[in-house]
């Protein structure tokens, strides 16, 4: 099918908007090629089906819309963790804040470095696995990212990390365009944990590609918190190995526009994979979009995709989530949940869940939902002295906590939740 | 303690009067028990009462020591020393039983100026409680009411009002559903928490319960009304005849 002319016009801009950086041979062909990708998909427009229900001009708009920062005097997430903490400010590495990039069980270097170097193991990584997920949807702003970034950074885990790696992003320019490609491979038996929060900048397009080996494990929590007229496009590449686990979780709170992809493929056998998230919307200016693709491609697979939105004052959230599974990866448990929790009548959940099955003995199960607050159950509550409001946060927090619940880390997780719980007290 | 005065209420959806002028006198430290065939108007009494959505109040009156119910909202009426124990508790998963009863607690105690527990103090307080109606830790951690037997329920309902230690307290049909074993557990609880100022109006269709929790007044209401009030022997009189002779009676 032709490309239509406005998504070619787009990507023209676009292109012409940012600046391919210039490295080491392999780096530039990889840019080139990502570039011609996106110049050839065009840039994304509401017409086409993977942008249905969320409208990406505001991701393509060249230049970006200011963004106002948002000034609060909350403590940074996941301060009272021990961990390596990286900051990027508007996309940008900011040394200063930082720690060193050393950390036990990893190394750790910057992309702008390795794409210099020219020799290095990244060469067979970087827009590698980003360009497997452009089949059988397109990805084109994944495609940008590959061909623009030189900000990231490229992470090699060779053993069980002593502590989480945790990039603070933060937004400090209203009209930072911040585009950040990171690179993760993780060793056979190795473990890694990333954490990452905060809004990154005005417009923030970011990409992670996770080479998961055979009996490695990734661990990774996100928060994109508080930062109102923020927009953020980002997309996980993952790949597991035989044996492997992949767990992410993302907790989103405001922001005006959010589009979260992952893309899993299962390469190895008895593999897990959970991609989960909680998202509390307020006011009509709130989307949230996460688009989940797993790809099963071999025997005995597990994948679990959680999905949780709490929305009100006209805010809308999206779930379109798909398991694919092929003709040969029989025993596969997949399993997707959606659900949408109203508290107006002017806010919207909309779901697409796919299931597309080639194997003759898999266990997959989908399931939706949106729905009110429980009347009953809130009723229960303040009927036992509960003010109306406190009782409706419990319950709210209550349905947010399955999604949460899918954090292997206890810690972590109650960090979440608490964290969610005074988001929901100030809003 | 409790005052209810030509109490008249209908459904808020539809055209339809439940209580059609209600007349009720609780002292304090008295137990009253209304019974009455299904649709006269028990449960919605309570309902009413508690604040639920749905009614609509045309006229009359609830005080609770003066100050008019009808006017506040539930969790106000709570504070104000109200308790309703539900004939169906409800299920909220996600919510820790724990953490519910806490949080109760303390918004009841912060409502009427009082410190709060400490978290210590709850605790102390509540497992003590919670031994003597044979809850256990593992019925405290789970999620309110979820995947509680109907036993289960009743007694954790018993336990809210055990912590909570309200003034006037609403029993609606807590024996329904209930084993001989269970309600004897479940009046023990209710007895306990008699002190001769605490109040109990006891909605239920059958005299078993109240042989548990002895009544000092027993109403029978029919078609929304109270049509007749007695002594414990009226109970009695509706277990050996049914309903009929005493509608008949009163018609």
């Amino acid at each position: 099918m032709a490309v239509s002319q406005p998504k070619l016009e787009g990507a023209a801009n676009l292109a012409a908007h940012f600046t391919v950086p210039t490295g080491a041979k392999w780096a530039n062909d990889t840019r080139a090629n990502a570039m011609s990708v996106f110049n050839a998909q065009g840039a994304p427009h509401k017409r086409d089906e993977y942008w249905r229900y969320t409208d990406p001009s505001a991701l393509t708009a060249v230049p970006t819309a200011p963004a106002a920062v948002f000034s609060n005097d909350e403590a940074p997430m996941f301060d009272g963790i021990e961990r390596v903490r990286v900051v990027f400010v508007d996309g940008v590495l900011d040394a200063d804040q930082s720690d060193d990039l050393t950390l036990v069980g990893a190394s750790i270097e910057t992309l702008e470095d390795v794409t210099a170097a020219d020799i290095h193991w990244a060469k067979d990584l970087y827009g590698q696995l980003e360009a497997n997920g452009q089949n059988p949807v397109q990805r084109p702003l994944a495609a940008l990212n590959t061909a623009v970034a030189d900000q990231g950074l490229v992470i090699h885990v060779t053993a069980k990390c002593e502590k989480p790696l945790a990039i603070r992003y933060v937004h400090s320019n209203e009209n930072s365009d911040a585009v950040v490609h990171h690179v993760i491979k993780i060793d056979e038996g190795a473990e890694f944990t990333l954490l990452e929060s905060g809004a990154g900048a005005a417009r923030f397009n970011s990409v992670s590609e996770v080479d998961v080996a055979d009996t490695a494990q990734f661990h990774h929590v996100r928060t994109q918190g508080r930062d109102h007229e923020r927009k953020a496009v980002t997309h996980m590449f993952g790949r597991l190995g035989r044996e492997s686990i992949l767990r992410s979780f993302t907790m989103t709170v405001n922001g005006v526009l959010t589009r979260n992809d992952a893309v899993l493929e299962f390469t190895g056998d008895d593999a897990q994979a959970t991609v989960a998230g909680a998202c509390a919307g307020d006011g009509t200016g709130f989307h949230h979009d996460d688009t989940v693709f797993v790809s099963h491609d071999s025997v005995n697979c597990e994948s679990r995709q959680v999905f949780k939105k709490v929305l009100r004052n006209g805010a809308t959230g999206v779930f379109q989530g798909k398991i694919l599974v092929k003709e040969d990866a029989q025993k596969t448990d997949g399993y997707q949940i959606s659900q949408g929790l109203l508290l107006d009548d002017n806010s919207n959940f909309l779901a697409k869940p796919e299931l597309e099955i080639y194997a003759d003995d898999v266990a997959c199960s989908h399931g939706s939902t949106v729905g009110a607050i429980d009347d009953d159950a809130l009723f229960y509550l303040i009927s036992r002295g509960v003010p109306r409001k406190q009782a409706q946060d419990m319950l709210v927090l209550a349905f947010l906590a399955e999604a949460i619940e899918e954090i292997d880390n206890e810690e972590l997780a109650e960090d979440i939740l608490n964290r969610l719980a005074a988001w929901m007290e100030r809003r | 303690m409790l005052n209810i005065k030509n109490l008249q209420v209908g459904l808020e959806e539809e055209e339809k009067q439940i209580l059609k002028g209600v007349d009720l006198n609780i002292g304090e430290g008295e137990v009253h028990a209304i019974m009455g065939p299904n649709g006269s108007g028990k449960s919605t009494t309570s309902y009413v009462l508690a604040g639920k959505d749905g009614y609509e109040v045309t006229g009359g009156s609830a005080t609770l020591n003066g100050e008019e119910l009808l006017d506040m909202e539930p969790e106000e009426r709570a504070a104000a020393g109200l308790f309703l124990a539900f004939q169906y508790p409800v299920e909220i998963p996600g919510v820790g039983n724990m953490t519910f009863l806490r949080t109760a607690v303390n918004a009841q105690r912060k409502a009427r100026g009082e410190e709060e527990l400490s978290a210590g103090e709850f605790l102390k307080e509540v497992r003590a409680k919670a031994k003597s109606l044979k809850i256990d830790a593992d019925m405290l951690k789970r999620p309110v009411n979820v995947g509680f037997s109907g036993g289960e329920k009743k007694r954790n309902e018993i336990l809210q009002m055990a912590m909570l230690e309200p003034k006037m307290c609403v029993l609606d049909e807590t024996d329904s559903g209930l084993d001989v074993d269970a309600m004897k557990l479940v009046a023990e609880g209710v007895n306990a928490l008699r002190d001769g100022k605490r109040s109990f109006l006891v909605i239920t269709h059958y005299q078993r319960l109240l042989d548990h929790i002895k009544p000092d007044v027993v109403h029978i209401m029919a078609d929304g009304k109270i049509v007749k009030t007695g002594g414990p022997e009226l109970a009695l009189e509706v277990e050996n005849n049914g309903y009929a002779d005493i509608l008949a009676e009163v018609a």
